[in-house]
């Protein structure tokens, strides 16, 4: 592997003179984020096994990965997030109000509860991609709004994030082949968090890391500790310099752990050994995030309990809001799947609305999602 | 007007819109300096620049996928797939991206784009090379497939798709580019998708085809006509999705007699739709079963190409069956 950047040790401190470059309110923005994710991890795995929402992906361990990128992406730069980023969205201001109706598939989701949980869509206040289940179909996504941005002269970097598992994907070759043959301003950042679902990267790739594929395409690359806001902070904000120069993409690899399963129906037990858990409970990246604060001397425990409180009350309330937003109706099978509807379509639906009237409407079921 | 071939009418058209319109960009496997090995883009980057007409790695999934990208962040891409049977690695961005994606965010994003791709026999090109894969496309939600006939049509049509909101797949029938001429207008116009063209008009026998099978077709009406006396209405349906259902039902009753007719295999081909459509519809009004004439359900041979594609005769045989029926 790549020699690992890391900035901020595991007690916190960083070397004399360091400058994340962040104010204090700034570098409290970034802890609450952490905080506001692992609410919502929290929550939803209640609203989970209370069955009152199907699915859930956690984002334990994460984190720093999820919020440090985050933090080096301007509003005018566009996110192309894969399933587990809840903390890039979170950090720029995607209400969690919103993200909850999509958790709820109701009336007020982007997505008109067409997509399962998690699978956001968002173009406020930053372009967060809708999200896809096939892996790394989105790495070409970005590569081609990379180059419209290019063609306009703008300065705006597309931030295309994707797990170990993507790397072995058509979509990340394609993806990095074309973006650097056209010198496209974006990001690569694989966020190696050990597992695909059950997956383990020695299953994965015999490569040495996943940084390393970056060199084949002619792309710079950086291996960083993804546990460490300030490492992968930095090694993406050297990035998007990089690419709103006109310099062209690079790949970053955040070396980083999920400490939860694949998603709220998985159990990670049965795959992985309890040893590697308990060597990476002792990485955490809040609680590193935490100690960095603490030696600035900006955190308190007073400081803390509030803010938890407040973002599980922000994240509850959410909730609530969400469940109490009706479902989607039942026209909203029918459109968006052309700018206009077809007759055909049309016809289809006319059909369901007066079968329903006639009939009742149909029963729900029981379905579960198995993965 | 200039009295063009069809694949000079394609190149006209793509002109005409990156004169038009500064967001259309035009790129895929070769079609740069080169032109496209049948030249359908040849002089776009002498005239237009290597930014706006390009060769890309060879990389289907990846030609779709940033064309995708393109078309939501404000460019306007029409993409080339050099041949229909190369399109395969990028059915997973046809499908499950492109075509989905509009639904999936609530038209927050959007893929506004054109996928061109010359399909179908007639070159011997053996299995990889003359492929009609349409069927696989009709049948995904949220994408529009277009195939032309002639060359009005093929710049008419390929100016409309390329100004529709959503994804078009847009399958030029290679066997006709340098078979069929035409008068094409100069300059702007389009041709709305989703309507039929009546080949010519007919009271015994209804024929519905499109692309390279219309002239197959008109020969075989012509035949029948000289041979028998039979008045063949011969559709060319042009958009096969959204198909123009009530076009294709209002032709069906007029005679009562269908044949329906693709190079495509039978199995679930297009022709299936046309005749399902029609039992549900106007059964009431047939006088005789419908009769499918397609490609065989076997791969593509080469050097028997010519028993495999419809031709005159076996469309002259299903003409005669539903009449006599």
């Amino acid at each position: 592997m790549t020699d690992m950047l890391t900035v901020i040790s595991p007690t916190g401190a960083t070397k004399k003179g360091y400058d994340a470059g962040l104010s204090d309110e700034e570098l409290l923005h970034c802890y609450r984020s952490m905080l506001l994710v692992r609410s919502f991890d929290e929550i939803c795995l209640k609203l989970q096994r209370s069955g009152r929402i199907g699915f859930s992906i956690p984002n334990l361990g994460i984190e720093a990965t999820q919020v440090g990128a985050a933090s080096a992406m301007r509003k005018t730069d566009w996110i192309f997030p894969s399933y587990r980023d809840f903390g890039m969205a979170l950090y720029h201001g995607i209400k969690p109000v919103d993200m909850m109706h999509n958790m709820f598939g109701n009336a007020e989701d982007a997505a008109k509860g067409r997509q399962m949980p998690v699978h956001f869509s968002f173009v406020d206040p930053i372009h967060f991609y809708s999200i896809s289940s096939p892996i790394g179909t989105h790495l070409p996504h970005a590569v081609g709004a990379a180059y419209a941005s290019k063609m306009r002269k703008e300065d705006t970097v597309h931030l295309v994030s994707f797990g170990d598992g993507g790397t072995s994907s058509s979509g990340f070759h394609s993806g990095m082949n074309f973006a650097a043959v056209w010198k496209a301003p974006v990001v690569f950042l694989c966020q190696n968090n050990g597992y695909a679902i059950s997956c383990p990267s020695e299953d994965q790739t015999a490569s040495d890391g996943y940084a390393i594929k970056a060199q084949a395409y002619g792309m710079p690359h950086q291996t960083v500790d993804g546990n460490d806001l300030f490492a992968v902070r930095d090694a993406v904000l050297a990035a998007a310099e990089r690419a709103r120069k006109g310099e062209g993409p690079s790949m970053i690899e955040a070396v980083t752990f999920r400490m939860g399963g694949h998603s709220t129906s998985d159990d990670p037990t049965k795959y992985v050994p309890k040893e590697v858990v308990e060597k990476w409970k002792k990485k955490d990246p809040v609680e590193r995030f935490r100690k960095y604060l603490q030696k600035r001397k900006i955190w308190t425990k007073d400081l803390e309990e509030t803010m938890r409180a407040e973002t599980l009350a922000e994240i509850d309330a959410a909730a609530k809001t969400a469940e109490k937003t009706p479902g989607p109706g039942l026209e909203t099978i029918f459109s968006d799947v052309f700018a206009e509807v077809p007759d055909h379509i049309r016809a289809q639906g006319e059909f369901l609305f007066d079968l329903s009237k006639r009939r009742g409407e149909a029963d729900a079921g029981d379905g579960e999602f198995p993965l | 007007m200039a009295n063009l071939t069809l694949i000079q009418a394609v190149n006209d058209g793509l002109k005409v819109a990156m004169r038009d319109d500064d967001s259309v960009v035009v790129f895929g496997e070769d079609v740069g300096p080169k032109g496209g090995v049948f030249l359908a883009t040849e002089g776009l980057t002498s005239e237009f620049g290597q930014e706006r007409c390009f060769d890309t790695p060879l990389s289907e999934d990846g030609i779709i996928g940033t064309a995708i990208g393109m078309a939501m962040n404000g460019l306007t891409p029409v993409t080339e797939i050099q041949f229909q049977d190369f399109i395969f690695p990028a059915f997973d961005q046809i499908v499950s991206e492109a075509a989905k994606l509009r639904y999936r965010s609530g038209g927050q994003y959007t893929a506004p784009m054109v996928i061109r791709t010359p399909y179908g026999g007639g070159i011997r090109g053996g299995l990889y090379h003359s492929q009609s894969g349409e069927a696989y496309f009709a049948h995904t939600a949220g994408l529009k497939v277009v195939i032309p006939s002639t060359p009005y049509d093929a710049k008419g049509l390929l100016l409309a798709a390329i100004k529709d909101p959503d994804p078009v797949l847009f399958m030029e029938p290679k066997a006709l580019y340098r078979a069929v001429k035409g008068e094409v207008p100069e300059g702007e116009y389009t041709v709305d998708l989703s309507t039929l063209r009546t080949v010519q008009e007919g009271r015994d026998v209804t024929v519905y085809c499109y692309g390279a099978m219309v002239p197959v077709v008109e020969k075989a009406a012509a035949q029948a006509k000289e041979q028998r006396g039979i008045d063949c209405l011969v559709i060319d349906l042009r958009t096969l999705m959204p198909l123009d259902e009530e076009g294709v039902i209002e032709a069906a009753k007029q005679t009562g007699r269908v044949v329906v007719v693709h190079e495509a295999p039978r199995f679930c081909g297009y022709g299936a739709e046309i005749s399902a459509l029609i039992a549900e519809r106007c059964i009431e009004y047939m006088e005789a079963p419908v009769k499918r004439v397609t490609g065989f359900d076997t791969p593509f041979p080469n050097t028997l190409e010519h028993h495999y594609l419809p031709d005159d005769r076996r469309v002259l045989d299903a003409i005669e069956a539903v009449y006599d029926f």
